[in-house]
């Protein structure tokens, strides 16, 4: 299978990809590793009249860690969040859920910025950025803006990134406190997207006490989600069974839950408290 | 609209003409002649059109020929002079040798992918368990073997280069002797 034909421009500099964006308007289409775009160009569900290939630029390389959040450029490929010792001890469940995706060689290629805007309603990253509150920088003709990630993804492969806009970094303010995390994932047997996925972040009081959980959430609705019904019934509570039990009941509180051959909307919501409350315990144990 | 396409193939510069849709697979074995590479699924799901990219295992259906403008490709026929003679076996790769000594390939089609893929996780992780040999293949599918002689090769060959004190790569240097050729950085 090959795309259809396209024209092709390589940025030598994030300033040039936006002048090139600019000039081409809203059809053109920014190609970092190419591992969500390629598959869908050679399907012929897209087909960019333009790829400007950013893969190149260093300056959207390199994972950074500042005074109190760690900046994660777009480039940054899933292999790289997976092996980075600088990944693993501020984030465990980041690092978890990248070496999740996909497999070795898309990895590989693959990026954080790529899967954030392609926004798969299946994906993993998208639950992690949730629960970690990250803060997406996006840069466009009019300079820098940055969203959070609860107001970025909007539907099925719908982003809040405007026409013109480059994903230039995310970032995660670092973890304080007693705090555990992770992410609990029922990957596609065949396609290993998650049929659900959910990232948990748990912060306990010296007394034991919950004082804050997020838990993001992937492949159950139209788009990643916080289940904030379910983390508002948990704050203050003592995390034992019963109340992780009560918290997941709210799961999917609001959500247009997906049905498909492979999980009906009934096993989905299933699905997903199942693997809530195995995030959450997970994340009380890492806490405590 | 076609371009021309500079690269580093298996340590020797390489160039072709390509248009922008050109797959870097269908630019190895159509412009350069380099069939070992293979097209399975076409789909990034089986694996046989691995190479390395830069040392790393990508799938070359996956990939533009323009997005390897400037960068070292290895292909399976470059894969044996990663490495110095000395920790070749009988002039092949530890792995292409314990693929052949383990039966680790019954119809062979796979088997360019499983070798590069292998070398990509040995590279990383010089002695992996059975788990996480079967977990880095993940991405590389075989309708024959059943996978059990392919994971016995994989272990055979991470002792081998071991002992050799070999990196699966051939290490950075090599690589960069690869990008050195072409007059660039990767």
């Amino acid at each position: 299978m090959i795309p259809a034909a396209f024209d092709y421009a390589r940025a030598s500099s994030l300033e040039e990809a936006l002048r090139l964006l600019r000039e081409a308007g809203p059809e053109a289409k920014l190609l970092a590793g190419g591992q969500s775009l390629l598959p869908m160009m050679k399907l012929r569900l897209a087909e960019p009249p333009l790829l400007v290939d950013i893969g190149g630029l260093a300056e959207l390389s390199g994972i950074r860690l500042e005074a109190n959040e760690l900046a994660i450029a777009a480039l940054t490929p899933h292999a790289e969040l997976a092996g980075s010792a600088q990944v693993a001890e501020a984030f465990p469940l980041l690092a978890r859920a990248a070496a999740g995706i996909g497999d070795l060689q898309v990895r590989n290629l693959g990026t954080i910025g790529g899967n954030l805007v392609h926004a798969d309603p299946g994906s993993d990253l998208p639950a992690v950025v949730l629960a970690l509150e990250g803060r997406i920088v996006l840069r466009g003709p009019a300079g820098e803006r940055v969203v959070p990630a609860e107001a970025f993804f909007l539907g099925p492969l719908t982003t809040a990134i405007e026409p013109g806009e480059i994903l230039t970094e995310v970032r995660f303010p670092l973890l304080e406190g007693r705090t555990g995390t992770a992410y609990v994932k029922h990957p596609h047997p065949a396609s290993g997207y998650a049929v659900v996925g959910v990232a948990a972040v748990a912060r306990l009081a010296p007394d034991g006490r919950v004082e804050e959980a997020r838990l993001g959430v992937t492949g159950v609705g139209l788009h990643a989600y916080r289940a904030r019904a379910a983390e508002a019934a948990l704050r203050g509570r003592r995390p034992d069974a019963s109340a992780i039990e009560e918290a997941v009941a709210h799961a999917t509180d609001g959500v247009e839950v997906n049905g498909d051959l492979y999980a009906s909307e009934e096993f989905r919501a299933h699905l997903c408290r199942h693997h809530m409350a195995q995030a959450l315990r997970e994340a009380v144990a890492a806490a405590a | 609209m076609e371009v021309t396409v500079r690269l580093t193939v298996n340590g020797q510069p390489a160039e072709g003409s390509a248009e922008p849709r050109t797959l870097l697979v269908h630019f190895l074995r159509d412009t350069l002649g380099l069939t070992g590479t293979h097209v399975g699924c076409d789909t990034s799901q089986c694996g046989a059109c691995t190479v390395l990219l830069d040392g790393r295992a990508v799938k070359s259906c996956t990939l533009l020929a323009v997005q390897a403008e400037g960068r070292a490709v290895t292909t399976v026929e470059g894969l044996a002079a990663l490495l110095p003679p000395e920790a070749r076996v009988e002039g092949l790769h530890p792995l292409q040798a314990a693929f052949w000594e383990k039966h680790g390939l019954q119809c062979g089609f796979c088997t360019p992918g499983m070798l590069m893929t292998a070398a990509d996780l040995l590279s990383r992780k010089p002695d992996p368990s059975e788990a996480e040999i079967r977990e880095g293949l993940e991405g590389n599918l075989c309708r024959c073997t059943g996978y059990q002689n392919i994971v016995a090769a994989v272990r055979l060959a991470a002792e081998r280069l071991r002992a050799a004190g070999a990196a699966a790569v051939g290490g950075e240097a090599a690589l960069a002797a690869g990008a050195a050729a072409q007059g660039g950085a990767p």
